[in-house]
């Protein structure tokens, strides 16, 4: 989208540079100036994101679009303008700094490939703050936090981002008389493109090493960091792809409302509360939901709330349901109406249950647990007497249905109604074990 | 209404079966229901999925988080759901690089939204701040979980309330709304985004695990649409003519604007009042639009200039505080008569309006408020309830934070009147349960 009513002769506003006489940084945006001016890209559609430090200063200087954000992730927010809009040209001013506490947002923007130009203004210490040693102080070397000598060793910014698949890696000098067009081979590549641009820091690396433009060129052999094109890759920006792949999802429904109309009458006067508690992995938590979904295809209101650990299929799953005729408040359960107890695991976690039950409660439970201490009466169900194999990932649904028929806070028809519309895929397992729970109750009937 | 059988025996798998009486539960009716009532459908969802679809009602057309218990199923919905609304989702590398893509795609013109917990708001802070300079529509989704540091991931607690207010260096005033229901989570989230949109600053959605991850029975009534604004814009178009007699014009005004820049069409921070909220101009569109960090005059140029920080750093606080009570929302429950008015937020209000009617039942007197906009402090709607009321009684999952801001609110105007404040009252609790309406009960009787 460039306005073709004129040509930009410089893509620089007014405002001299602020920098210190002699610093590398003036030298830099003045390639990029040329880059710029070369390929006439619109300024409206250009956005320079700055990092902080000198380097942050630079945006003030151009006649872009700019934003200037924190230190060290300046490519984050490149990636957010590149993702909500990839037709812009996307262009990050870094420094040695920024890299260093931005290292994450650098090596995965690299990684994604997100269509970026990142240009890393490398003087090997903080200027701005005067002159601490950064990630790519060269081993040795002295600096404000180095006096002794800098015990660490640098990053190869390049390796490590063309390491993890980075599009367009070059290493230069601000001296070099080619950086306009590496500038804009780097523009022009539709993936992460990276130039590591070596340069002086006459306020503080210069004197404190007595180093100049022959030393730095020196430091290539000496760290044996190569310059030049050194990855190129033939790859997609990342912002391209992804909107790509989502267009296969373009225009489905979003998360549609799915409303339940009542089927079946309720027999609740008050709320219901019912504790399952087993073990993680046998399907707890559906047969809980399983609960839900009766009571509010029966016009009832709902709640779960269930407690696991965070690994998967080890240890509890305790499902604490709450049905009741009128909109329920408080979701938690002090003392249940009904425990529906699976395994040892449940146990483990139903310590508060079993003491606050009484004998207006009811523990449904296997026979192995038939002792354990509590005043609520026990109405022990034994799943042998249910006729069919009953399976781990069965159990809890077999109880579940079995205390079901015993508390009748809705017919069973609404139980099989909501295995068909909420857990269809699985009604051919599910439907024969709620029959199947008839056997387990028989003859335990509630008293009218 | 409950009538027992003294007696039963366990059935028993050996041997006979013995029939078993089982009295009847204390929860059933004596008769079942004969007439078909009018029941309004329902949904069984959690809160989780209420506040994506919320997100997506209200034009979020772009998410960037990080996996977090309790809230990474909206991460997963937000990812899965964006693409069908041809917007974009990312799951970053850390939550430091989430709102910074936030931030990045807010100024490209995107509606951006965010989800974490404690850990992770701790992680945005800085980033909280520089929304809040640049003036950065985000919504930013807190499930609340127990502190501190890692604390209990799949625990409930509310101990952000202050930390959401004041994570920011320099303290200048966000917006936290806090749904107490599913349906809530809906309507409030829509909320945010309009009020992050219209004021061009970030807004909390402070939620907990409880409500989040529980699930729920929404009358489908009860989803409401919320109008929901968008940021104020520059005119999408260049004025024609761009200058007149060498100055340039102002897109916003029409007029010629001798402050403006060659590159400029616009000033992107120039606020009229000082409260004003600036229009602004996404990257790509007609006009040069700068975002900074740093302390900043209109132009977006960093200034140290005493006046110009100044009237910015005014500008922060009242673009906010002048428009208190048009974002003061919550749910007033007053009884005639009563001394004690409780107040609450979040999922602790469920217990607390449970506890109310018990208290009524029991023929005790008690009034609620249920708080949903918790910053900027509703003072005005605070003190409207607290009118008449002899005890406060503030309950809240954590050692007693926004009791507080309460306190103050509540001290500072009884001074003003040289009249008696009432007695305030910390219920909380830290332990990962919830307070029960028993709690609230014993307050009164």
């Amino acid at each position: 989208m460039n306005p073709t009513s004129y040509k930009l002769e410089t893509y620089k506003n007014e405002r001299p540079f602020p920098f210190c006489p002699g610093c590398g940084h003036g030298l830099i945006l003045n390639h990029l100036d040329k880059a710029l001016t070369a390929l006439q890209l619109a300024p409206t559609n250009t956005v320079i994101v700055s990092d902080i430090g000198c380097v942050g200063l630079s945006d003030q200087y151009f006649v872009t679009n700019t934003f200037h954000g924190l230190h060290g992730r300046s490519i984050a927010y490149a990636t957010g303008i590149k993702l909500a809009n990839p037709e812009l040209n996307v262009i990050v001013f870094i420094g040695d700094g920024g890299t260093g506490i931005g290292g994450t947002h650098l090596i995965n923007a690299a990684r994604r490939n997100v269509g970026l130009t990142v240009l890393v203004f490398n003087n090997f210490n903080f200027g701005m703050t005067g002159g601490e040693h950064s990630v790519t102080t060269p081993h040795g070397a002295r600096t404000a936090t180095t006096r002794s000598g800098n015990p660490e060793w640098p990053l190869d910014i390049c390796q490590t981002v063309g390491a993890n698949g980075a599009g367009y890696v070059y290493r230069g000098t601000a001296f070099d008389k080619d950086l306009p067009q590496r500038m804009i081979e780097a523009i022009r590549h539709p993936g992460f493109a990276l130039l590591d641009i070596w340069e002086l820091c006459t306020a503080y690396f210069v004197p404190n090493n007595d180093f100049g433009r022959k030393d730095m060129l020196g430091l290539v052999d000496k760290l044996g960091m190569k310059t030049g094109l050194l990855y190129r890759r033939q790859v997609d920006d990342y912002a391209h792809v992804v909107r790509a792949q989502g267009q296969a999802l373009a225009g489905k429904p979003v998360m549609p409302v799915k409303a339940i109309e009542p089927q079946f009458d309720h027999h609740l006067a008050h709320k219901l509360h019912l504790v399952l508690a087993g073990s993680a992995g046998t399907k707890v938590r559906s047969a809980a939901k399983l609960v839900g979904y009766a009571g509010v295809l029966s016009g009832l209101w709902a709640t779960q709330r269930d407690d696991y650990p965070v690994t998967v299929k080890t240890g509890h799953s305790i499902s604490e349901v709450i049905l009741g005729p009128e909109e329920i408040r408080y979701t938690g359960i002090i003392r249940p109406e009904a425990l529906v107890l699976l395994s040892v695991d449940g146990l483990k976690k139903s310590g508060q249950y079993l003491a606050s039950m009484t004998e207006e409660d009811l523990l449904f439970t296997l026979p192995q647990f038939a002792d354990v201490p509590t005043r609520a009466r026990k109405v022990i169900l034994d799943p042998k007497d249910a006729g069919m194999r009953v399976s781990k990932l069965s159990l809890a649904l077999l109880m579940t249905a079995a205390a079901l028929r015993v508390l009748h806070p809705f017919p069973m028809a609404a139980v099989e109604a909501a295995v068909q519309r909420f857990q269809a895929r699985f009604a051919d397992q599910n439907l024969p074990v709620i029959a199947a729970s008839k056997r387990l109750v028989g003859d335990v009937s509630l008293s009218r | 209404m409950d009538d027992f059988i003294s007696s039963f025996r366990l059935v028993s798998s050996q041997g006979q079966q013995q029939k078993m009486i089982v009295s009847k539960q204390r929860c059933h009716q004596i008769n079942p229901k004969t007439e078909h009532q009018t029941i309004m459908p329902k949904e069984f969802i959690d809160g989780a999925v209420a506040i994506a679809r919320g997100a997506l009602a209200a034009g979020c057309n772009f998410f960037a988080g990080y996996p977090i218990t309790p809230a990474t199923p909206i991460l997963l919905h937000m990812l899965n759901e964006l693409p069908k609304v041809g917007g974009v989702g990312i799951e970053a590398e850390d939550e430091i690089g989430a709102i910074s893509m936030c931030i990045g795609a807010a100024m490209a013109g995107a509606t951006p939204m965010t989800a974490t917990s404690g850990p992770g708001i701790s992680l945005y802070s800085e980033n909280i701040g520089l929304a809040i300079m640049g003036e950065t529509p985000l919504v930013i989704v807190d499930v609340m979980r127990m502190g501190p540091a890692t604390g209990g991931a799949t625990t409930t607690a509310q101990g952000d309330v202050q930390f959401v207010r004041w994570v920011t260096s320099g303290g200048y005033p966000v917006i936290a709304l806090s749904p107490s229901s599913v349906a809530e989570c809906y309507t409030l989230t829509q909320r945010a985004f309009d009020l992050a949109e219209r004021f061009r600053t970030p807004v909390f959605l402070l939620v907990d695990k409880a409500l989040a991850s529980a699930m729920a029975t929404v009358d489908v009534a009860e989803y409401a649409q919320v109008s929901v604004g968008h940021r104020p814009l520059v005119p999408q178009i260049l004025p024609q003519p761009a200058s007149v007699d060498g100055v340039r014009v102002n897109a916003v005004t029409g007029q010629p604007d001798p402050r403006l820049r060659p590159e400029e069409s616009y000033l992107p921070y120039a606020f009229e009042p000082v409260e004003a909220v600036p229009p602004t101009s996404p990257y790509g569109g007609p006009h040069i639009t700068r975002f900074t960090t740093s302390s900043h005059d209109e132009h977006g140029f960093l200034t140290k200039d005493p006046a110009a920080v100044n009237r910015l750093n005014e500008h922060l606080r009242l673009k906010i505080l002048s428009h208190v009570e048009e974002m003061s929302f919550g749910e007033l429950d007053i009884q005639p008569g009563a001394e004690t008015l409780f107040m609450s937020y979040g999922t602790t209000a469920r217990a607390m309006r449970e506890g109310v009617a018990a208290i009524r039942d029991a023929g005790g007197r008690a009034s609620s408020l249920t708080l949903h906009t918790l910053w900027p402090l509703p003072t005005r709607l605070l003190l409207d309830a607290v009118a008449g009321h002899r005890r406060v009684v503030v309950a809240e999952l954590n050692h007693g934070q926004y009791v507080h801001a309460i306190e103050g609110a509540i001290y500072r105007d009884a001074a003003q009147k040289k009249a008696l404040p009432p007695e305030i009252i910390s219920l909380t609790r830290a332990d990962g349960q919830l307070i029960t309406p028993q709690q609230f009960r014993q307050q009164v009787l």
